[in-house]
């Protein structure tokens, strides 16, 4: 009989303890496939960062590293600067991202560094019980923002495919979302052409992913994601920021 | 071989890429920014990295990386960076990942002054970082004990799977020496493999992990407990020090880096008067060599054991544990930037002696 679908042999067999309907497991997917069918498992440096994923150096099936909170691309950068020719990817929340290592994918991007991060935004520090995050909507509640997000307190949520777009050294920046089989196949085209480019040099790429989080969001599997695309779709738009490609006509 | 007129930072720059290391991450601050500016020219022409990082927090962990990678790597900075690296440094130990950290240290706290200092000690040896984790520190005392020390600092580094601090003051990275380069430089291709890097696993072997996380707490005591045995095998093996003319003395001084020559120069301005005074001076501060410094201090000619230090006193409580009270320790310094002369030092000796 025909094999129709197997499992990635980019996962391990690791059970992951991700929260039921939490999206981690397919962005996780996602990376897997795309990295065994461009054949590069082998040479394949992953960094697992601090938050709901820091457990991946489980699950990714290469060799992997485990970085301090936000310093992924920091460690990236240190890797793949002395294997230039593997492909080294982080994967990493928006707390992890976008607050505490913000200098250090600023500058990893600004470097042009030859890596591939993978920007899991669900709106909310998952990992330590759902408080604010640079993400997190204005008006969405949070475990310390227990009225929900004050634009005048706390401002109003940070748009990193956007800001890293604005750099000479991002090759490619693309928000995509896996709330509908149409979107994760679109996330998965993303992650692999981030690779394919990082592959080719082209510089730093990032895939945002909108991921939703049931657990501190307080709502179903389903809710979640009909929240996530009510509500922060329309401020994280999806798209491309970034596309070197693009540019050279 | 001849000798040649080296400057501190930039000699344990040259004395890094001869012990074969090939990469360099670095942010700058003064007294040690030769560093960074040496290796950014004379790294790339070794066929090394150089980078200039954005804060020492990111250089740190590039430094992670790239020994997570399997390279031979070093950072430097000095008193406020190394506060920034603290973080990394105490996962680089609970990841076992082999590192040289340079700290040209200057006075604080806070911003302090770019003049030397000694006021990181405590930080060096006990750990600015969290957790239960040690660093080999090396507290060399003039330009060619730094490129001595070197290639020592790395082979540890990668034998014990753990960083090596290079505790400079300010006054060594700054001033001028004759140096001879000793060893025969190394290339990257003499080093011994790194089976445990994650190197991509090339199709070979399952998946290697750097990883400092053991969220069992069995599994993080018994971590721990490992740490702790390969530790213990460093006190036991790894203790450096120097004695100088402690034969007769009356008056034992303790003191590493720059202070170990002040101290030198109070006891010959104690010999004129005719009183005799030794050395001890710690070469690694960790491990720290007490039972040496014990047996130094129990001679019976030794009265006194003063402590010199260019901060108001950290090393003291070393050797205070070293002399466990079997003689009268006291303590002489100046922080800040301030260097204690020899008279000090000289007068410091002569008070403990009740003279
Ligand atoms: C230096 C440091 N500060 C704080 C923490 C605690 N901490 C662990 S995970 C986390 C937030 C992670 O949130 P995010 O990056 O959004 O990932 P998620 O869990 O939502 O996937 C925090 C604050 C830490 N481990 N280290
Ligand atoms: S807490 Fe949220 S982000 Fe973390 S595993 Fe659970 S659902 Fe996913």
């Amino acid at each position: 009989m025909a094999i129709v679908y197997q499992k990635t042999k980019g996962l391990t067999d690791a059970e992951t303890h991700y929260c039921p309907g939490c999206t981690h497991g397919i962005i996780h997917k996602l990376v897997a496939e795309s990295l065994e069918e461009l054949g590069v498992l082998e040479k394949t440096v992953g960094i697992a960062p601090v938050g709901c994923s820091v457990f991946a150096y489980d699950y990714f099936n290469c060799d992997m590293l485990e970085a301090a909170h936000g310093r992924a691309p920091a460690v990236a950068t240190g890797v793949k600067r002395v294997l230039p020719d593997h492909v080294v990817f982080t994967y990493q929340g928006d707390g992890d991202l976008a607050a505490i290592g913000t200098a250090e994918i600023v500058h990893a991007a600004m470097r042009g560094e030859k890596i591939t991060t993978i920007f899991v935004n669900n709106a909310i520090y998952g990992m330590t019980g759902g408080q604010m995050a640079p993400t997190t909507l204005v008006g969405q509640r949070a475990t310390t923002a227990p009225l929900g997000r004050d634009r005048n307190h706390a401002g109003s949520p940070i748009r990193m495919a956007e800001i890293l777009a604005t750099l000479d050294g991002a090759a490619y920046i693309e928000r995509v979302t896996v709330i509908s089989p149409s979107h994760i196949m679109k996330a998965k085209r993303a992650i692999k052409k981030a690779f394919e480019l990082q592959m080719e040099g082209r510089g730093f790429t990032m895939i945002e992913v909108l991921s939703s989080c049931p657990t501190n969001w307080g709502l179903t599997p389903v809710n979640a994601l009909n929240w996530l695309n009510e509500n922060m779709i329309p401020v994280f738009p999806l798209g491309v920021f970034k596309d070197v490609t693009k540019e050279e006509v | 071989m001849a000798k040649e007129l080296w400057k501190g930072n930039e000699a344990i720059a040259e004395a890094a890429i001869r012990a074969g290391c090939r990469c360099y991450f670095g942010y700058p601050i003064t007294p040690q920014s030769e560093i960074p500016e040496y290796m950014s020219l004379h790294m790339p022409e070794a066929g090394g990295v150089f980078l200039q990082s954005e804060s020492e927090i990111a250089a740190i962990n590039m430094v992670y990386g790239a020994s997570g990678a399997g390279a031979r790597v070093m950072t430097s900075s000095s008193s406020p960076g190394i506060s920034l690296k603290q973080e990394g440094i105490s996962y680089m130990c609970g990841a076992e990942l082999p590192g040289v950290i340079v700290n040209v240290m200057r006075g604080g706290p806070g911003l302090g002054t770019i003049q030397p200092a000694q006021g990181d000690y405590y930080q060096a040896t006990r750990g600015g970082g969290n957790g239960d984790y040690r660093l080999i520190v090396f507290a060399p005392a003039n330009i060619q004990e730094v490129v001595d020390l070197m290639q020592e600092a790395f082979e540890l580094a990668d034998k014990y799977r753990m960083p090596v601090m290079m505790l400079l003051d300010g006054m060594i990275g700054q001033m001028m020496e004759p140096v001879e380069w000793k060893r025969p430089a190394l290339s990257p291709e003499d080093l011994p493999a790194k089976p445990w890097a994650t190197t991509g696993t090339k199709g070979e072997r399952r998946p290697n992990i750097i990883n400092s996380l053991f969220i069992n707490p069995d599994a993080c005591n018994d971590h721990n407990r490992h740490l702790e045995e390969k530790y213990q095998r460093v006190i036991e093996n790894e203790q450096r020090y120097e004695i100088n003319d402690a034969d007769e003395a009356e008056v034992l001084f303790v003191a590493y880096g720059t202070p170990a020559r002040l101290a030198r120069a109070a006891a010959r301005l104690l010999g004129e008067e005719g009183i005799k005074a030794g050395v001890f001076r710690p070469i690694t501060v960790w491990p720290y060599p007490y039972e040496a410094l014990h047996e130094a201090a129990s001679k019976e000619s030794v009265r006194a054991v003063v402590t010199v230090e260019m901060s108001t006193g950290q090393m003291v409580d070393d050797v205070r544990i070293g002399v466990n009270g079997i003689k009268p320790v006291s303590f002489v310094g100046q922080a800040g930037g301030v260097i204690p002369t020899p008279r000090e030092v000289a007068d410091a000796a002569r008070k403990a002696l009740g003279r």
